[in-house]
């Protein structure tokens, strides 16, 4: 029988506000345990929440950016359960009067736009962290106890494996677009479980569900999916059902297993927190917000394409952070090729980023040390191969092109005088390859340029070399 | 002269004319605490150190003339649920035995600067779920009029210890009537506030949208001095009012004529003591007679007010005291093996941490917010509450105070009513409303029952309009004397 996969996903986004959701604490990650932490959020007798008004902004911002209705009157519950770290016993969350709900992103899949409807954006506080010790002993750390979070739930409108990471990118891009979060899966600053279920072809109802969780990064989501639809295909083929049960992702075997026995049905008792009052997002709050909202990265790779004449493909990479992007625009203003500046920003810069592991913005070559780079190619100072070692310079020592350029020497030879002595006595000292030539081997050209280039420290310049090669052997 | 003896107002005099000092005041009051306090049992805790330091520092301000307030040096008690820095914070309670706080509630803060001198923590049930102070995992204290019947609760504590001279002024915590209550069987004033009023924050929690902090005192216009010293807008509890608290001072020495007060038929019921029925009664007809215009009035909801009540301060309860799980702070079962794991150790807390009262409204709690009863029980309940809260609105249509017995009863017996909880609950049937709707109340001495208990008149007013009971209240105790009469 055929399947359709119908997946829907829950992001969690840790907001990268200051100070906590409901108090001055900072939200610092990496700080000693439980160094970051005050009454309020240890949940100590008598304390009480005040909402860090930036963490609703921030809400409604990835509202809008996701297409969601924002709501006027917005209300946090309370979510009872017990846990060590969980210090009020309860979570304060959003339960049925989310500040966001009904929206949708787009994402491309198999060079086509598909929406994928966006259920809720809501706010909620971070629990602690549990540190389990050898001694079957555990501590508790509560730094992130309060640290804000965003849940984002997608309806299930997604259809394979695939599809859900090309969500999670888009909706990656978007959270980062907004400044909101720094997106990091390693440290938990965004988080993804997943469910998922199978039904026949045709079929309208939705099949029996799991909840998979413990996937650390879209890789794991995706691989988790691909493993568990085989797994209940299996089931669903030997005629047997499928539990509604949450599998964990073990990343080292590459497969779901289940969790611990029960999880029948939590009752998590929510009911309206009484500590807090309504937050009424008035139309001056909404359209103030609307207006501070940034270019989106839909929008923005329909104006780069149109404003500088990129391809796709450059477009696609470029906007994939947003900073990359701004660098691009910003370098675009010292330099007049755009396609040459995407060119290297998609080749060598993002190489020497990935080899750094760093991000745009801690590059040692601003948008305009780049631009000065590529006139000295543009007006045939450098070669372009030379100029890939300058720039390699460049991010090393944080130098201007031209003082690198001029510092080792690097001026391409573009003399012609100087060129013709030794292009004659490359001839003369390569016979074979010359009568080669000129009998009719092209690649024969190949060898004598390299000859040339060796011989000048691959400062001659090669378009030059080739034309009078070819006009001293015809 | 027997200084303890004395209200706030009239020792203020004394200080500001250093006829007496603030350090000798308050250790005339720790010498009165040593003979009586083993028979009332009003204090868990007494911080004679701080007292000591505080009252030195009232004196050095008084003789500098600096940043004097009208309750500068008087020694004042406290509810031991109000988060005080450095001392042990137990709320009655097994569980909280060993907290010491860490951080000063917001009034504490105000009581602080205001230069008052903290005697000690009170008694009371524990986690403030009582009414009659017999929860308390400490002890019980005794009714300073005759200590075989119970102050009232839950702050039975504080109102014992200004009933005995032991304290002058005192805060509680009123969240069914917490503080009325014990201050109509102590024979003293007992105010609750508009809801918001007074921040909460380090008033550890029973349940968040009932719980109000208020005055407990010899007299109405000692109530006004402490009222305007704790109350006013506090950032860090959104439920805090965002307004200015007028002077309520200047309330005071009013006549009331012409005001509008109104009788709730329904809080003259079956089973109201006859004692009781005729000392209020009696109350009207002054309160008439000074002026006031007495009608009667419906408050139609009245009658599921206690079921409605019983339904909320549960759930908000079993979720506020979740937190007490033997992980941070407080009690932890000792665990014979490790074999019972995390949720061996939480039972165990829990059960050795709380005690019966605290335990059967958890477990109310509980039950009322699970999925299935949800709709039935707590959303119910919050509808009925708003329909409470209309009768009231209407009321103060018509009416700008209104009047009613603050309990059924005289302080009973100890013992008589611990083993039925049903009975219990009832003790707070005329003052559980208006912490339902929010309002301010007072309740003040109006008679002294056969048996030789005090007898406590609730005023009611709406929203914010505390001055208005304020000046009902000092009209009414001006004209009479059973805030003379004196317990021991």
């Amino acid at each position: 029988m055929n399947y359709e996969t119908v997946i829907g996903l829950e992001v969690h986004v840790q907001l990268s506000t200051k100070t906590k959701i409901f108090c001055g604490c900072s939200t610092n990650f990496g700080a000693s345990p439980n160094t970051q932490t005050c009454p309020v959020c240890l949940g100590l007798p008598g304390v009480l929440p005040v909402l860090n008004k930036e963490v609703v902004q921030c809400a409604i911002k990835t509202a809008l950016a996701t297409n969601c209705k924002v709501v006027e009157k917005c209300i946090f519950h309370r979510k009872n359960y017990f846990y060590p770290d969980l210090p009020k016993g309860y979570q304060i969350s959003q339960y049925d009067i989310p500040v966001g709900e009904n929206g949708w992103i787009q994402i491309e899949i198999d060079e086509k736009a598909k929406k994928i409807r966006i259920t809720r954006v809501h706010m909620e506080e971070d629990a602690g962290k549990l540190i389990h010790s050898e001694n079957s002993r555990s501590r508790v750390d509560l730094n992130r106890a309060g640290v804000p979070l965003l849940e984002i739930v997608s309806d299930p409108d997604i259809n394979s494996p695939a599809e859900a990471y090309q969500y999670l990118v888009s909706l990656k891009q978007i959270l980062e677009y907004l400044e909101i979060s720094d997106c990091n899966m390693e440290e938990g600053s965004l988080r993804c479980d997943a469910n998922i279920s199978l039904r026949p072809v045709g079929e309208t109802k939705l099949g029996t569900k799991t909840e998979l969780k413990n996937m650390n990064s879209f890789k794991g989501v995706q691989k988790a999916l691909e493993y568990e639809i085989v797994r209940q295909k299996n089931l669903l083929g030997k005629g047997e059902k499928i539990i509604q049960e949450t599998l964990l992702w073990n990343a080292n075997l590459n497969r779901t297993e289940s969790m611990r026995s029960k999880e029948d049905a939590h009752d998590y008792r929510y009911f309206p927190e009484p500590d807090l009052v309504n937050i009424i997002i008035d139309e001056e709050w909404m359209s103030k917000t609307r207006r501070s909202l940034p270019e989106l990265p839909q929008a923005r790779r329909g104006r780069l394409k149109n404003e500088y004449g990129l391809s796709d493909y450059d477009v696609e990479v470029l906007t994939i952070d947003k900073n990359v992007a701004d660098y691009f625009e910003e370098c675009s203003k010292y330099f007049p090729n755009c396609k040459m500046i995407a060119n290297w920003i998609t080749g060598d810069v993002l190489a020497v980023l990935k080899d750094k592991k760093i991000n745009i913005n801690n590059l040692n070559v601003s948008p305009e040390q780049l631009g000065g780079l590529l006139d000295l190619i543009e007006n045939g100072t450098v070669s372009g191969k030379i100029a890939k070692d300058v720039f390699l310079d460049m991010v090393c020592t944080g130098q201007d092109a031209k003082q690198i350029v001029s510092g080792k020497g690097l001026v391409q030879l573009s003399d012609e005088g100087e060129l013709v002595s030794i292009i004659d006595k490359i001839i003369k000292q390569n016979p074979k390859p010359v009568s080669d030539f000129r009998a009719g081997k092209q690649k024969a050209l190949g060898f004598l340029v390299g000859q040339i280039m060796r011989e000048t420290k691959g400062k001659a310049n090669p378009q030059l070399v080739n034309k009078m090669l070819r006009e001293k052997l015809s | 002269m027997k200084l303890h003896t004395l209200s706030a107002h009239e020792l203020a005099k004394l200080l500001i004319g250093r006829e007496v000092s603030s350090e000798e005041l308050t250790k005339k009051l720790y010498g009165h605490i040593e003979k009586t306090d083993g028979e009332i049992g009003a204090y868990i805790t007494l911080t004679k150190d701080i007292a000591i330091e505080q009252a030195k520092k009232a004196d050095k301000r008084i003789k500098e003339k600096r940043d004097i307030g009208q309750l500068t040096g008087i020694p004042i008690a406290i509810k031991d649920n109000m988060c005080i820095k450095g001392v042990l914070t137990t709320c009655g309670s097994k569980m909280l035995g060993n907290f010491v706080s860490p951080y000063n509630a917001t009034v504490i803060n105000k009581l602080r600067e205001n230069g008052l001198v903290f005697l000690g923590k009170t008694n009371m049930d524990e986690f403030a779920m009582g009414s009659s102070t017999e929860t308390s995992y400490f002890k019980v204290t005794g009714n300073p009029w005759n200590t075989n019947f119970i102050p009232g609760g839950s702050s039975g504590g504080s109102a014992a210890a200004v009933a005995s001279d032991q304290a002058i002024l005192s805060i509680g915590s009123d969240t069914g009537g917490s503080i009325r209550q014990p201050a109509s069987h102590c024979g003293i004033v007992g105010m609750k506030p508009t809801y918001g009023r007074v921040s909460r924050y380090g008033l550890v929690a029973f349940a968040s949208s009932l719980d109000q902090i208020g005055p407990l005192t010899k007299d109405v216009q000692d109530c006004a001095a402490l009222l305007e010293v704790i109350s006013g807008y506090d950032p860090i509890d959104s439920t805090s009012l965002r307004m200015t608290s007028p002077d309520y001072m200047s309330f005071l020495n009013k006549d009331i004529k012409d005001i509008k007060i109104g009788v709730p038929k329904e809080y003259f019921i079956d089973g109201i003591d006859k004692d009781v029925e005729l000392s209020v009664k009696r109350a009207i007809e002054k309160l008439e007679s000074l002026g006031a215009n007495i009608e009667e009035v419906s408050l139609p909801h009245t009658e599921y007010a206690v079921a409605t009540y019983y339904i909320i301060a549960p759930a908000e309860a079993s979720s506020n005291l979740a937190r007490y799980d033997g992980v941070k702070y407080g009690y932890r079962a000792k665990m014979e093996s490790a074999d019972k794991g995390l949720l061996g150790m939480y039972e165990n807390t829990k059960k050795e941490g709380f005690g019966m009262e605290v335990k059967r409204r958890i477990m109310l709690g509980t039950h009322t917010l699970s999925s299935g009863y949800y709709d039935a029980y707590y959303l119910k309940a919050q509808k009925v509450r708003t329909l409470i809260k209309q009768d009231f609105d209407n009321a103060f249509k018509k009416f700008d105070l209104l009047v009613t017995p603050t309990s059924p009863t005289p302080a009973f017996k100890m013992g008589e009513k611990i083993d039925d909880p049903l009975q219990m609950y009832l003790s707070d049937i005329f003052t559980i409303p208006t912490n339902l709707a929010g309002l301010p109340a007072i309740s003040i001495p109006c008679g002294v029952s056969k048996n030789g208990l005090p007898i406590g008149l609730q005023l009611i007013g709406n929203y914010f309009d505390e001055g208005r009971i304020l000046q009902a209240a000092h009209a009414f105790e001006q004209s009479t004397n059973f805030h003379r009469k004196k317990a021991l």
